[in-house]
């Protein structure tokens, strides 16, 4: 790979009691690529997102974003660091507005401090204003502005997973980690969520995509990594997975090579 | 007919309704029952108290009872007792919250209520005190209501505080992230919200608005250990009332717990007054356990 690497995990590993749903899985995901995670239901492809982004914590191995490593973080330093994720069932907050749910996701603002309310209200009300316009244009880009002050219970699946793709470009990551963003969205809807993700890569946003819909990730990735038993299987461009025995075997639940 | 009972009540409802908003946030955002919120109430009245006798001297400005002292040890009581709420939670709930079984952090709460109030009992004795002994003309203002400077002032000052707590949760970032945080802790996690924040401004401002109402009742009232205990279950009853998680359904609720108790008083006659909250518990529970401002659980 010629780019530099941005996302790195090498060996990680997680336990639930005595099962590893993830075991000594490895990949690096490069700048501006698109990297495809595909393999069978239980192939811990899920885990991995949440070892990732930090939601549970590793039993083994380590996690590099831009160099650094980031293995002990919590989730909300990682996303402070650049990478942000997205969710296979997306849930936003029921009873606040799109437009609230987009202001929740911007990062370290004055507003934050109790005391800065009072202090310095003048930088505040700009820092929300700033922060307000980016949320307009960002819903504006996936065609959710007129419902900005609706609370967003009323929206569908899909028009939640293009609210939360919206929501995660709030924090202006570097990495994205799209959990499934197909599955559950209607042909219309999907052709303007692939259309999103290939605008906002070629701005210069790398991303994760766990994708069942193999028309999307042939369309989208340059590069697919197969997990199968929470390792490792088989990494390569899209024609070469296609074509690949051990693939084939693992989602046709063969007995093992 | 003679409707003081309405003035009573709308001073007696404000009082709760502040003590209901920290409870209602701790109970939607921290997830538990705290029992011993009262106690913030006495804790803050007494704190406020040393304060003022530390600065010395009342100076009343005509024609309340108090002066620019007792508002300045409000403000310093209003942190101290945060500040005894953020310790109370590092030595308590948050190692028993870690474990994940509300029951226990509410059982907890049981326990440091009795202690906080045995605490004042012992600092203080159970003799109740006063912030000033200056008895206060109620002025007539029509229709039978006679009030005091001091119920307006403090009337206002409620005020002021439900309308700056309503802005605050509906236009601050903070505010924001703790009305997301109270719908969906796990997914507020994940969108970058430091946990750790929300729950230390929930207890910074239930406890400091619990300040303010021992603060109140200390000055209409009187300052006692017990003062708090005495006021949990009407707070209860306007935080469900209300619905669980909404400050102005907390306050709204207050409201309608003190006009409820004081016309049952007019009305039915004072031995019924405590029972007020407790039917109307019941009742919400019964019929709309969700609240006036509440979302059903789903």
């Amino acid at each position: 790979m010629a780019a530099e690497t941005v996302l790195e995990a090498q060996g990680l590993t997680k336990r639930f009691g005595g099962v590893a749903a993830v075991n000594g899985m490895s990949l690096s995901v490069g700048k501006g690529e698109i990297l495809g995670l595909i393999g069978p239901n239980g192939a811990g492809k899920t885990t991995m997102f949440d070892l990732l982004a930090g939601s549970v914590g590793v039993s083994a191995g380590t996690i590099r974003l831009m160099g650094r490593d980031i293995t002990g973080e919590p989730a909300h330093k990682r996303l402070a660091g650049g990478m942000a994720r997205t969710f296979q069932i997306p849930r936003p907050f029921p009873e606040l507005t799109l437009l609230e749910n987009m202001l929740i996701a911007r990062q370290a603002q004055t507003g934050e401090r109790l005391w800065a309310n009072f202090t310095a209200p003048r930088r505040i009300a700009a820092e929300e204003a700033a922060a307000k316009e980016k949320a307009l244009g960002l819903l504006d880009l996936v065609a959710l502005r007129r419902l900005a002050d609706e609370p967003a219970r009323v929206l569908s699946g899909g028009q939640r997973k293009l609210l939360e793709l919206a929501r995660v470009m709030m924090a202006d990551p570097k990495v994205i980690l799209l959990d499934e963003p197909a599955a559950g969205v209607n042909p219309a809807l999907l052709e303007v969520l692939i259309a999103r993700i290939q605008e906002i890569n070629a701005s210069g946003v790398t991303f994760v995509l766990i994708e069942h819909n193999i028309d999307m990730v042939s369309r989208l990735c340059s590069r697919i990594v197969v997990m199968a038993q929470g390792a490792l299987l088989f990494q390569g461009r899209p024609d070469e997975v296609a074509r690949e025995p051990r693939v084939i075997e693992a989602y046709l639940g063969g007995s093992g090579a | 007919m003679n409707l003081q009972f309405l003035l009573d009540g709308l001073i007696a409802g404000s009082m709760i309704g502040l003590g209901a908003i920290g409870v209602t946030l701790t109970y939607s955002i921290l997830r538990f029952s705290n029992f011993a919120h009262g106690d913030f109430m006495a804790w803050g009245a007494y704190a406020a108290l040393a304060v003022v006798g530390a600065i010395g001297g009342s100076l009343p400005m005509a024609p309340l009872s108090f002066g620019w002292p007792l508002l300045l040890a409000m403000v310093v009581a209003m942190g101290l007792t945060a500040l005894l709420a953020l310790t109370l939670d590092w030595l308590l709930f948050a190692r028993l919250r870690a474990r994940g079984q509300s029951i226990i952090v509410v059982m907890a709460s049981f326990g440091a209520s009795m202690a906080l109030r045995s605490l004042l009992e012992f600092m203080f004795t159970s003799r109740p005190t006063y912030f000033s002994r200056a008895i206060q003309i109620a002025q007539p203002v029509g229709f039978g209501i006679r009030v005091t400077a001091d119920q307006v002032a403090l009337l206002l000052l409620t005020l002021a505080l439900v309308v700056g707590m309503h802005l605050f949760m509906q236009r601050s970032q903070r505010g924001r992230e703790m009305r997301a945080y109270s719908q969906n802790p796990a997914l507020a996690r994940v969108v970058g919200i430091d946990v750790d924040k929300v729950v230390r401004a929930t207890w910074i401002i239930g406890a400091a608005l619990a300040c303010a109402s021992g603060v109140m009742v200390g000055v209409l009232v009187q300052i006692r250990p017990l003062m708090g205990l005495d006021l949990l279950l009407p707070i209860f009853a306007a935080a469900i009332l209300g619905g669980i998680g909404s400050v102005p359904g907390a306050v709204l609720g207050g409201l309608i717990i003190g006009l409820s108790e004081a016309a049952a008083v007019q009305f039915v006659g004072a031995e019924w007054r405590a029972a007020v909250a407790f039917v109307i518990l019941m009742a919400v529970l019964l019929v709309r356990p969700m609240g006036l401002f509440g979302v059903a659980e789903r």
